[in-house]
């Protein structure tokens, strides 16, 4: 459905993305990961031929990108980072004005609203101006507005950033729709529940580069060990030095936490035993940690 | 970087965007559009004019209203580009929605070009009914040739303005180009006095700018007379607003797609 090769952006001398390799099957949702700054917006700005890249190929549904942009965008919908709604107009007129940008004529936009309103839960808003809806209420209007000319393809931009768990929730139910309907779905994100609920298979990118690629689960069994203990507390140093080299396989001091990775979560809870004063947390390893060993802990601003 | 742009007839549903808008509010909007350039020519016209003999061969009231024609179809486009398009690019964010769709910035550019000589048109229509009823015309039919004029002020102070549009931070940005472009024009162009009463200078500097050449087509217009030098007034027009557009599309495309 979209394969990128090579793809390459610089601005002046930094460089975005440094040859992006990327292979999206028909009918999966894709998960884009990365820490603030690795290229993932540049990336879909790259992939819906706005900007030019320096280097690469891209091809969207057999379309190139970007000589044949508008072509592509035909069959692209995106769901933006940040909240792009027309304020002058109602939830219905939302719909209707952004389908004419595809060209789409007014019986056509008018025969698909009532479908895309229920799609978004909004039918009883129809009519509302846009600065009486919700945080989540906009998310899910812009998703609708993203369907309203039948794309194949549906590019998300860290779809849930600012919702609460109830209207995240909900937004996760619409995606599960649309992937069952056979939508292709590609999403960046940087909460890890969210791609491992979601995706089917992701790449994690930092420096604007593919660090890792795979679904969730075998990405979180090949790059880490299952099982995690955090410790905290009183006496962390001294145990830290004469036990943890022992009892965990690999271990990484953060701050007033050890995050302890083992195969054996018992091993380490014994060796936990004689200091009391200490307080663990024993849980399954997850995609964060995957996250957090490949791309660091530093803090990107 | 600069190029020609591309355009097409997808610039219809911007300006359909911006139409819809608009009639939500049109009253509004008309009165707001309107009555300004309105009191302040009928006011001077009137509290002035009686205190003047004929200025350039006419009555005052008469040389105002032809002046007032080229001066409000400015200010209409020119705040349209401004603060208008300004919203809907920067603040609503409304550009980048529509790009996402299979739209081009050029696409896009034209729209809001082309909105902002509708309201152009809608504001020198204004004036010119003014000019019908009170009877400030020499001959009607001459005066119907004030419409193109109008569309061609609108094309050029619209094009104009969008090159503020893409460069500008932020509202409090604009009022620069209004003191030292829109506001000296208005001195200068013959909108409230004849050229001819300025130093030789100014009347060399006048004799450039665009809002002279808007004023040197109406005003013929408004007393019956066939203006001299069209070609020139109107590829001065048409000069001043398609290389505003062509500059304009290139500092957006800095903008908005890097």
């Amino acid at each position: 459905m979209l394969t990128v090769h090579g793809l390459t952006k610089r601005y002046g001398d930094a460089e975005v993305v440094r040859g992006l390799d990327l292979a999206v099957r028909r009918g999966e949702c894709f998960g884009l990961l990365g820490p603030n700054g690795a290229g993932k917006t540049t990336t879909l700005r790259l992939l819906l031929g706005l900007i030019e890249p320096d280097a690469g190929q891209i091809e969207l549904a057999g379309i190139p990108v970007p000589a044949r942009a508008r072509e592509a965008r035909m069959k692209i919908g995106v769901v933006p980072q940040m909240d792009n709604l027309d304020p002058d107009f109602s939830v219905r007129e939302n719909l209707v004005a952004y389908g004419r940008y595809f060209g789409m004529g007014r019986a056509e936009i008018t025969a698909r609203v009532p479908e895309l309103l229920d799609f978004a839960g909004l039918a009883h808003k129809a009519d509302a101006p846009i600065a009486q809806l919700s945080g989540g209420m906009k998310r899910r209007l812009t998703l609708a507005r993203a369907l309203v000319h039948d794309p194949d393809i549906l590019f998300l931009d860290e779809p849930t950033t600012g919702l609460d768990p109830q209207a995240r929730h909900l937004i996760w139910q619409g995606l599960r729709r649309l992937i069952a309907a056979g939508k292709t779905i590609v999403l960046t994100t940087h909460f890890m529940d969210e791609a491992e609920r979601l995706a089917d298979r992701l790449a994690i990118l930092d420096h604007g580069r593919v660090v890792a690629e795979g679904a969730p689960r075998a990405l979180i069994e090949s790059h880490i060990e299952p099982a995690v203990v955090e410790v905290y507390g009183d006496g962390l140093a001294d145990w830290t030095r004469e036990r943890a080299l022992a009892a965990c396989q690999r271990f990484e001091t953060v701050g007033e936490t050890l995050f302890c990775y083992t195969d054996d979560a018992q091993r380490v809870i014994d060796a936990l035993k004689p200091a009391p004063a200490l307080r663990y947390l024993h849980r399954p390893s997850n995609l964060e940690d995957v996250f957090l060993k490949l791309t660091g802990r530093d803090l990107r601003d | 970087m600069i190029r020609l742009p591309r355009l097409s007839w997808r610039f219809v549903p911007v300006w359909q965007r911006n139409y819809l808008v608009w009639k939500k509010l049109a009253i509004p909007s008309i009165l707001g559009n309107l009555a300004d350039p309105m009191l302040y020519m009928l006011g001077l016209g009137f509290g002035l004019g009686s205190l003047l003999p004929d200025v350039a061969g006419m009555p005052y009231l008469t040389f105002l209203a032809a002046g007032t024609v080229a001066y409000s179809t400015m200010n209409a486009a020119t705040f349209e580009v401004l603060y208008s398009s300004f919203s809907r690019m920067h603040v609503q964010r409304t550009w980048d929605a529509i790009l996402n769709a299979p739209m081009t910035l050029d696409d896009v550019l034209f729209g809001e070009l082309m909105w902002a000589v509708s309201k152009s048109l809608l504001s020198g229509l204004a004036i010119l009914a003014v000019i019908w009823g009170l009877g400030l015309y020499g001959d009607f039919w001459l005066t119907l040739a004030i419409i193109p004029v109008v569309l061609l002020i609108g094309f050029c102070f619209g094009g104009m303005g969008l090159v503020m549009n893409a460069v500008s931070p932020s509202y409090d940005f604009f009022l620069y180009y209004f003191t030292l472009a829109i506001t000296p024009m208005v001195l200068l162009c013959g909108v409230f006095f004849p050229v001819s009463q300025l130093p030789p200078l100014l009347q060399a500097v006048s004799a450039w700018l665009p809002l002279t050449h808007a004023i040197d087509l109406a005003r013929p217009l408004v007393v019956g007379r066939v203006p001299d030098n069209i070609g020139l007034h109107v590829l001065a027009l048409l000069a001043y607003g398609s290389a505003g557009f062509v500059v304009a599309l290139a500092l957006t495309r800095r903008r908005l797609l890097r």
